[in-house]
């Protein structure tokens, strides 16, 4: 076995591009592991880990690209690093075609673009900061797509936007959509009169494209970091958003979607919903629906149910319409539950979830807790319990994939399917399990080709219970319209062919999901 | 905020490139800023840079202002030990900040060697390589001598130099004579040819240049230049049209003050066949301004980029005497046949001084000649100089591009916004081979490192913060160890 390491001073690449070519080299005959990142010290920490950590690289700065491959033989390894090359100078060919100059910098962006009003920073954490304040001091909006931010920075930045009032969106703000615009990780989704702002990324896609689907469009979906409802950023952008939205006067309904804020944050959610004048339905993940009807918005549990409240005050429906439409479907997946719980072998008992979108996570643990009282998490929702080791399923287990242990060096598994292949397979072995539950994230920025990477493992992962006398049953959910990129029609007939039971909603399969474990081990 | 849902989106995206790519696939008005990390410098000196940004500034426009307005004449020739301050007979000059014979690299070796048989200090080249080990020779940088020197820049005490006065603020700057190429005493060859060749400039070249110039009094080098960007030049690799306008500036004064005709018509024809002669007139004209401009307080304005072939070093104006070290690259090239990047000595040469100056790598869009070294297209040249006015503090008020309607090159190294974006210095350059007594193997480009700015700029932040912390005391940065006295070599 070779191990063999080049660095080059100065060269910067994104590290989605990295993760792309590393990806590419993993997959060269011969090639064992192979990396390509800047050279950061976590990023050496990582190299280190997996074996790839150089002598040379010691004295690498973050400006400087690290390539590693280990190879069974010095010549695989040396064509690998050859085609790594050839890797990065295609992708700065394409670069080339552009008209004019790049700017390097802020200023010189400025002035090839006058009246630029936004800025999505999705740099590395450490330097997203220094990025956004100068675009503040610029007088820009920003959405800050880059986690890793401090926790002093984010509040920093938010008391001066706020005094300017200028949008800080994030950190950790996966997505949003303004005046149309779809930013970072968005879906293609109808415009129209419900204003959302989310405090939870993929909740924002889930509602946005709900909505949407619904046949109501979306005006503005604003999102905030999920750590601006926290005690210490205090709700800052979550409220400006909120008031902006109610002022908005192409706002007629406005949707909040969060985990629970804190109690201060509730307090001044309240005091701004005073004489709000517009319908606002609410879903504060996890909460009861009293403290959000004290508030005088909608309560809503999930966020299918938010999203179809919402769309029904936009359309002139009766909320009752759209509760009772809900408890209907409901009945009828117990009745699907009853006649799959049939075809389980014995011992069959445990749902395991396996989720790229983190707010999806948490709202199947909020759905499951009516049907179970023991479950663990890697982001546990009480009274559920810590996943001790997130990479080994334990009883009823749901799990966040995109969490920091997943992706460190690694793409989001929204991109890159390969974690949550491996473990579709690891589950399926397991003769414990009867439920997958899976989340499928269309939209920009997402995995472009989901069905035909995700259906061979669940083929895979059916026929590998098969073959051990056990049926496996996988429900999963497709967020995303019919507009996006991938189109969601499309991934859902391949889903559909590869055995999957699909449901419209994260909620609806999370129903399916305790309705059949509850009738399993009795 | 809410005027923001009024009106049309326009947006600056920093970062992943497909967010970039949907925005303006949704029809939305998207800009990509090719951003990379800053350079490394603390939290402390980041926020000390920041609370001082206006007095830099200002510093800054007064340094370089000082640069724009200064006026490079060709004033004479002479004898380097009459003119060079400090030198004395033990005395060897060369390029880049300060270096040992032990730290040398091979072309700086052969040229030191070539420079003690030309004196006539060593006989053959082993005696030249015991003498230089011995300590017996003083070694000291060019630039801390109001001089440079192209490639290796050995100047010893009987070469003879162009004398360059800065009008403006009386200072004067020195370089050699041009050799020409091939195997010339710069790129570290020291056969008896290089010798010869040595000999005959000082004997035959040097008193003839020195009789015209006399006679025509001095000639304006900044006029030259300014004439020469607009011929296709960028004056540090190529100098064929500024060589051709100082060749008519002095050939009847040569013809008529020469005591031979036979010997003027050597002394044109050497000029002419050397592409390269005004290179050591664009260099010693850039050192002239730049000098003018150092010990500016509180400046972060670069007076001298240098490398010895080990070491590449930064001077600001506002850090005093100090030299801020990093190891020198490897240029990117075009190599001659036979030779490739194997072959190659890091970065070495003086001539740094002319993209210091707003000339060579930053103004070569003027220079469509020469854009195989950049990539082949007049594209790839206007991208290089368009990127370099990021970090400049100026743009030149007599240096001019064509082919950007007239606007002045990018002039004055500013080195916290280098530190800032991240945007290093576009260096034009010649090619050494890394053993001695070879010479020239290819041209090309090289990017300075990070190393030296990101040393200098914390320098200059931590001045700044000692300023701040100690109010109404006077700074007295002369009295630190560490540095040496203006003009005197250690």
């Amino acid at each position: 076995m070779v191990i063999k390491g080049t660095l080059s001073k100065g060269k910067y690449y994104d590290s989605v591009t990295l993760m792309a070519v590393a990806r590419k080299l993993s997959a060269c005959e011969g090639v064992l592991d192979a990396a390509a990142v800047m050279g950061t010290d976590s990023n050496k920490a990582i190299l280190k880990a997996s074996g790839l950590l150089s002598g040379r690289f010691a004295a690498s700065s973050d400006a400087d690209l690290l390539i590693a491959v280990k190879a069974s033989t010095e010549a695989l390894a040396s064509t690998a690093m050859a085609r790594a090359e050839e890797l990065l100078k295609a992708g700065k060919k394409k670069d080339a075609g552009g008209k004019g100059v790049r700017p390097r910098s802020l200023e010189a962006a400025l002035e090839s673009l006058p009246g630029a009003n936004m800025a999505v920073i999705s740099v590395a954490g450490k330097y997203a900061a220094d990025e956004a304040m100068a675009c503040l001091r610029r007088g820009l909006h920003v959405m800050i797509f880059s986690d890793n931010v401090p926790l002093e920075r984010e509040v920093e930045l938010k008391r001066f936007g706020a005094a300017r009032g200028l949008m800080v969106m994030g950190p950790d703000c996966g997505t949003a959509i303004i005046n149309g615009a779809p930013l970072a990780f968005a879906n293609v989704v109808r415009r129209g009169d419900i204003g959302v702002v989310s405090a939870a990324g993929t909740g924002l896609q889930e509602v946005a494209c709900a909505v949407s689907n619904a046949g109501a469009g979306i005006s503005q979906a604003l999102g905030t970091g999920g750590r601006d409802v926290k005690k210490d950023v205090g709700g800052i952008m979550f409220l400006q958003g909120l008031k902006a939205l109610l002022q908005d006067s192409r706002t007629k309904v406005v949707l909040l979607v969060s985990k629970p804020p804190h109690p201060d944050v509730v307090a001044k959610i309240g005091r701004a919903l005073r004489g709000a004048g517009k319908p606002v339905v609410a879903v504060f993940m996890g909460a009861e629906p009293e403290l959000v009807a004290s508030l005088g918005a909608f309560p809503a549990v999930t966020l299918e149910e938010a999203a179809l409240l919402a769309a029904g005050l936009s359309l002139g429906e009766k909320p009752g319409a759209v509760l009772g439409g809900l408890l209907r479907r409901q009945d009828e997946l117990a009745k699907t539950a009853e006649r799959l719980a049939a075809g389980f072998a014995k011992g069959q008992r445990y749902c395991r979830g396996l989720f790229c979108g983190g707010t999806f996570c948490a709202e199947a643990q909020v759905v499951f807790r009516r049907y179970a009282s023991r479950a663990r998490s890697n982001a546990p929702v009480a009274p559920f319990l810590d996943l001790r080791d997130s990479w080994k399923s334990v009883g009823h287990s749901f799990v966040d994939l995109g969490a920091d242990e997943f992706t460190q060096g690694r793409p989001h598994p929204m991109i890159d399917y390969s974690v949550r292949n491996r473990r579709i397979l690891q589950e399926a072995a397991d003769p414990e399990v009867a439920v997958l539950q899976l989340d499928v994230v269309l939209g920009h920025g997402s995995n472009p080709t989901p069905a035909s990477d995700l259906a061979p493992a669940i083929r895979d992962g059916v026929a590998l219970a098969k073959k051990a006398g056990r049926h496996l049953a996988v429900v999963a959910t497709v967020t995303g319209t019919d507009l996006d990129p991938q189109n969601k029609a499309g991934v859902e007939a391949a889903l559909r062919k590869a055995g999957v039971l699909l449901q419209p909603s994260n909620a609806s399969a999370s129903v399916l999901a305790g309705e059949i474990v509850r009738r399993l081990g009795r | 905020m809410k005027t923001i849902f009024q009106s049309e989106l326009k947006v600056v995206n920093i970062g992943l490139e497909s967010f970039q790519q949907a925005l303006a696939a949704s029809g939305c008005q998207a800009v990509q800023l090719d951003w990379r990390p800053p350079l490394a410098l603390s939290e402390k000196d980041r926020r000390t840079l920041a609370l001082h940004r206006g007095a830099i500034d200002k510093a800054n426009k007064k340094a370089v202002d000082i640069v724009l307005n200064g006026k490079p004449f060709l004033v004479g020739l002479e004898k380097a030990v009459d003119v060079l301050p400090g030198m004395r007979k033990n005395s060897v000059f060369h390029a880049g900040p300060p270096i040992g014979w032990e730290r040398m690299c091979g072309p700086m070796r052969g040229a030191v060697i070539g420079a003690l048989l030309y004196e006539g200090l060593a006989r053959t080249p082993e005696e030249a390589e015991g003498l230089a080990s011995s300590g017996a020779v003083a070694f000291s940088p060019c630039h801390e001598h109001g001089a440079v020197g192209p490639m290796a820049g050995v100047i010893s005490p009987s070469m003879p130099v162009y004398v360059v006065k800065n009008e403006e603020h009386g200072n004067h700057a020195y370089c050699t004579l041009n050799e020409g190429l091939g195997k010339v005493l710069r790129y570290g060859a020291y056969g008896p040819e290089v010798i010869e060749r040595l000999r005959w400039m000082a004997e035959v070249l040097y008193p003839a240049l020195a009789r015209a110039v006399a006679k025509v009094g001095r000639v304006d080098l900044k006029n030259i230049i300014a004439q020469a960007l607009n011929m296709g030049d960028e004056v540090h690799n190529r100098n064929r049209a500024a060589t051709s306008l100082f060749y008519r500036a002095l050939a009847p004064a040569i013809v008529r003050t020469c005591p031979q005709p036979e010997r003027a018509a050597q002394v044109l024809e050497f000029i002419n066949s050397n592409d390269h002669s005004f290179l050591n007139l664009s260099m010693p004209a850039s050192k002239a301004c730049l000098d003018a401009a150092r010990g500016v307080k509180d400046s972060s304005l670069v007076v001298a980029m240098a490398r010895n072939g080990t070491d590449f070093g930064v001077r600001l104006a506002g850090t005093g005497d100090r030299w801020f070290t990093g190891p020198a690259p490897v240029p990117d090239a075009l190599f001659f046949p036979g030779f490739t990047k194997e072959d190659a000595n890091p970065d070495i040469g003086d001539s740094a001084i002319t993209e210091t100056n707003g000339l060579g790598g930053f103004a070569i869009a003027a220079s469509p000649a020469i854009v195989q070294f950049v990539g082949g297209t007049s594209k790839d040249a206007l991208d290089y100089t368009l990127q370099m006015y990021e970090i400049s503090a100026a743009e030149n008020n007599v240096y001019r591009i064509p082919s950007l309607d007239f606007r002045g090159t990018p002039t004055g190294i500013d080195a916290v916004k280098v530190v800032e974006k991240g945007i290093l210095p576009f260096i034009d350059t010649g090619v050494a081979h890394k053993k001695p007594g070879i010479g020239q193997v290819g041209a090309g480009v090289v990017s300075a490192p990070a190393e030296p700015f990101e040393r200098a700029v914390a320098a200059l932040a931590r001045s700044l913060d000692r300023a701040t912390r100690r109010p109404g005391r006077q700074r007295r940065p002369e009295g630190r160890p560490g540095r040496r006295p203006l003009g005197r070599g250690r």
